[in-house]
């Protein structure tokens, strides 16, 4: 550990020296880390990287986002300079990028920020346009707003006291932005489009590609893919689950992902469990049975 | 200086060493190749498999408890003919010993995938799950039972020509009494311990954790109990005894070797290091030297429980 950055009372970000790690990760993947050398807590918790830091060209390490919630985040919150945490990883499977003259939606509640950094970053690279829809419980618990608008990322922000942006979840400033640039082009919308001599609505832009991707609590994710299937948008939402060991090998933090259409199953239900360990944690937000 | 034989032999296979992935704590073997080389594990014992494909039970499926969790995953699983056509030839080629852990609701079904997986090619040996706590339907009926164990365990050697080892479940009152039963049934060997029942509730909601409401209590928790069942069976039997529970160190499977286990399992502690393999084993090679004991197999069942002589201690 070499850095522990407190931005609340709450909420830090711990710099671990782990080069090898950090050049092997790729946006939306995680590290299963191992607070204290006790029993309890046993397992592993898993956590997004945040950043990679790099000094020059050479890649020094990664930071992690933690809220401190449990016993190994707060151990997380306290932990000094020097201590040694352990960090397996990088695990799962990351975001697929999106490419100019795709736009990039990356939508963010609370502690869900933290795969938006290397995401934004890798994003930026390809010269995707790339926005942050980020929102809070106040503008207290709004980090690292300059580090994203410094790199060129539109900001738009709610809390639920309404503090800084929207007095809203963020879903809510989310499907005006996506309702004002009007349904997808890849799909048919509620009416048949003619082929020829379309008109396209004035302001509308219904020809661009915007991917949304979405990281947070789990109805907040729920409530972003259906809000982009409403406007015919792809979208990717990284869930957590509860985590056992980050490698496929216990089946404890599944989700219910649909069946493909005319796939055969001996079970009488239309949906399978996926570990969200090796299958995700990142999934199409169409693809998982949201109830 | 000689080398050391870490050779285990269990019926008619023999283990390169006595260290073997526990049954659903590695799931098909497939997914910790990255991180360990298996044809370096005495053997891999595959999730839980029945006839056909399983859904397992809703989330939430773990909790943690103090130094041990609770699970109670439903046996998801791909099914045996999946696993013979998808995971099986991956096994072969990371030259695994592959130890396939079935489950049935039925005697028919024990018979039946035991019959498919000798008919394939790199099955080692089968463990019969007759002790998973969690589903209501599969072999923990027969495991509670003497009558049931000996009848699966018979049923299933009348079929197979591979070692079989049935797994125990520590839920009863004399375990040593189904080790015997399966002695007497024909097994190879008897693995122990599967998992204690156990639950957990949320006291600010009043509900269960666990979406089944009860799972299986594993980890260093249940260490002592485990070795002491270890003890129990391995004075009841002749038949090797593969041992487990919460086994975490070099010094945890000693414990369990020298109780009686010839061979030993790892599942949870697992999940906290994929890399404990190479530790283990150079933890229990260094004990070896240290002690001058040239064979692991002359370790099995050392307890020394004679009386001590009384010493002098100076206050």
């Amino acid at each position: 550990m070499i850095r522990n950055t407190r931005l609340s009372s709450d909420y830090n970000v711990i710099a671990l020296e782990a080069p090898d790690i950090a050049a092997a990760t790729q946006p939306g993947q995680f590290v299963m880390v191992k607070s204290g050398r006790s029993g309890d807590p046993l397992l592993r918790r898993p956590f997004s990287v945040f950043e990679v830091l790099r000094s020059n060209t050479r890649v020094d390490g990664l930071t992690l986002l933690s809220k401190r919630i449990g016993v190994t985040t707060s151990m997380l919150f306290d932990a000094v300079e020097g201590d040694t945490i352990s960090c397996l990883g990088p695990l799962g499977r990351p975001f697929e990028l999106v490419d100019p003259p795709a736009e990039a939606w990356m939508v963010a509640g609370g502690v869900g920020l933290a795969p938006f950094a290397t995401l934004g970053e890798a994003l930026l690279a390809r010269g995707t346009q790339t926005t942050l829809f980020y929102g809070a419980r106040s503008g207290a618990e709004l980090f690292y707003l300059d580090w994203f608008r410094s790199r060129g990322i539109r900001l738009v922000l709610s809390t639920e006291d309404g503090s800084v942006g929207d007095r809203a979840r963020i879903t809510i400033p989310l499907e005006r932005q996506l309702r004002e640039l009007g349904s997808g082009p890849s799909r048919a919308s509620g009416r048949p489009e003619p082929v020829e001599g379309r008109i396209p609505d004035p302001g509308s832009r219904p020809e661009s590609e915007v991917m949304v991707y979405a990281c947070g609590p789990e109805p907040m994710l729920e409530a972003v893919a259906r809000v982009a299937a409403k406007f015919k948008r792809p979208s990717q939402v990284s869930v957590e689950r509860t985590m056992g060991c980050g490698m496929g090998g216990c089946y404890s933090c599944v989700i219910p992902v649909r069946d493909a259409a005319g796939s055969e199953r001996t079970r009488p239900t239309t949906h399978h469990y996926v570990r969200s360990c090796i299958g995700g944690p990142v999934f199409r937000g169409d693809e998982i049975a949201w109830d | 200086m000689p080398g050391t034989d870490l050779s285990i032999q269990i019926g008619a296979l023999t283990l390169a060493n006595p260290l073997i992935a526990a049954s659903g704590c590695f799931g098909y073997g497939v997914e910790y190749a990255e991180a360990v080389d298996l044809s370096t594990l005495g053997g891999v014992a595959v999730k839980g498999l029945f006839l056909k494909e399983r859904e397992g039970h809703p989330p939430e499926r773990i909790v943690e408890t103090p130094s041990g969790m609770l699970n109670a995953i439903g046996l998801q699983g791909i099914g045996v003919h999946r696993f013979v056509r998808e995971k099986l030839p991956e096994l072969r080629r990371l030259r695994a010993t592959v130890i396939v852990n079935i489950c049935g609701s039925t005697l028919d079904e024990y018979v039946e995938l035991a019959r498919i997986l000798s008919d394939a090619e790199g099955v080692a040996a089968l463990e019969l799950n007759i002790s998973c706590p969690n589903i209501k339907e599969g072999g923990i009926t027969f495991g509670c039972s003497l009558h049931g164990t000996f009848d699966v365990v018979s049923a299933v050697k009348k079929v197979t020509p591979l070692p079989v080892i049935p797994k125990l479940t520590p839920n009863v009152t004399d375990v040593a009494s189904l080790a015997r039963a399966s002695e007497d049934a024909g097994a190879d060997a008897v693995s122990l311990v599967n998992t204690f029942l156990a639950m957990a509730i949320d006291v600010e909601t009043r509900r269960p954790i666990l979406s089944n409401i009860v799972g299986g209590l594993s980890g260093p928790a249940i260490r002592p109990i485990a070795v002491r069942m270890v003890y129990e069976c391995r004075r009841a039997v002749k038949i090797p005894v593969v041992g487990m529970g919460g086994i975490a160190s070099a010094r945890d499977a000693l414990e369990f070797i020298i109780a009686g286990a010839s061979a030993v399992q790892v599942g949870t502690a697992n999940f906290v290091d994929p890399f404990i393999w190479g530790k283990l084993l150079d933890g229990v090679t260094d004990y070896m030297r240290r002690h001058g004991v040239e064979r692991v197999a002359d370790l099995v069942g050392t307890i020394d429980t004679t009386a001590r002589e009384k010493q002098w201690i100076s206050s």
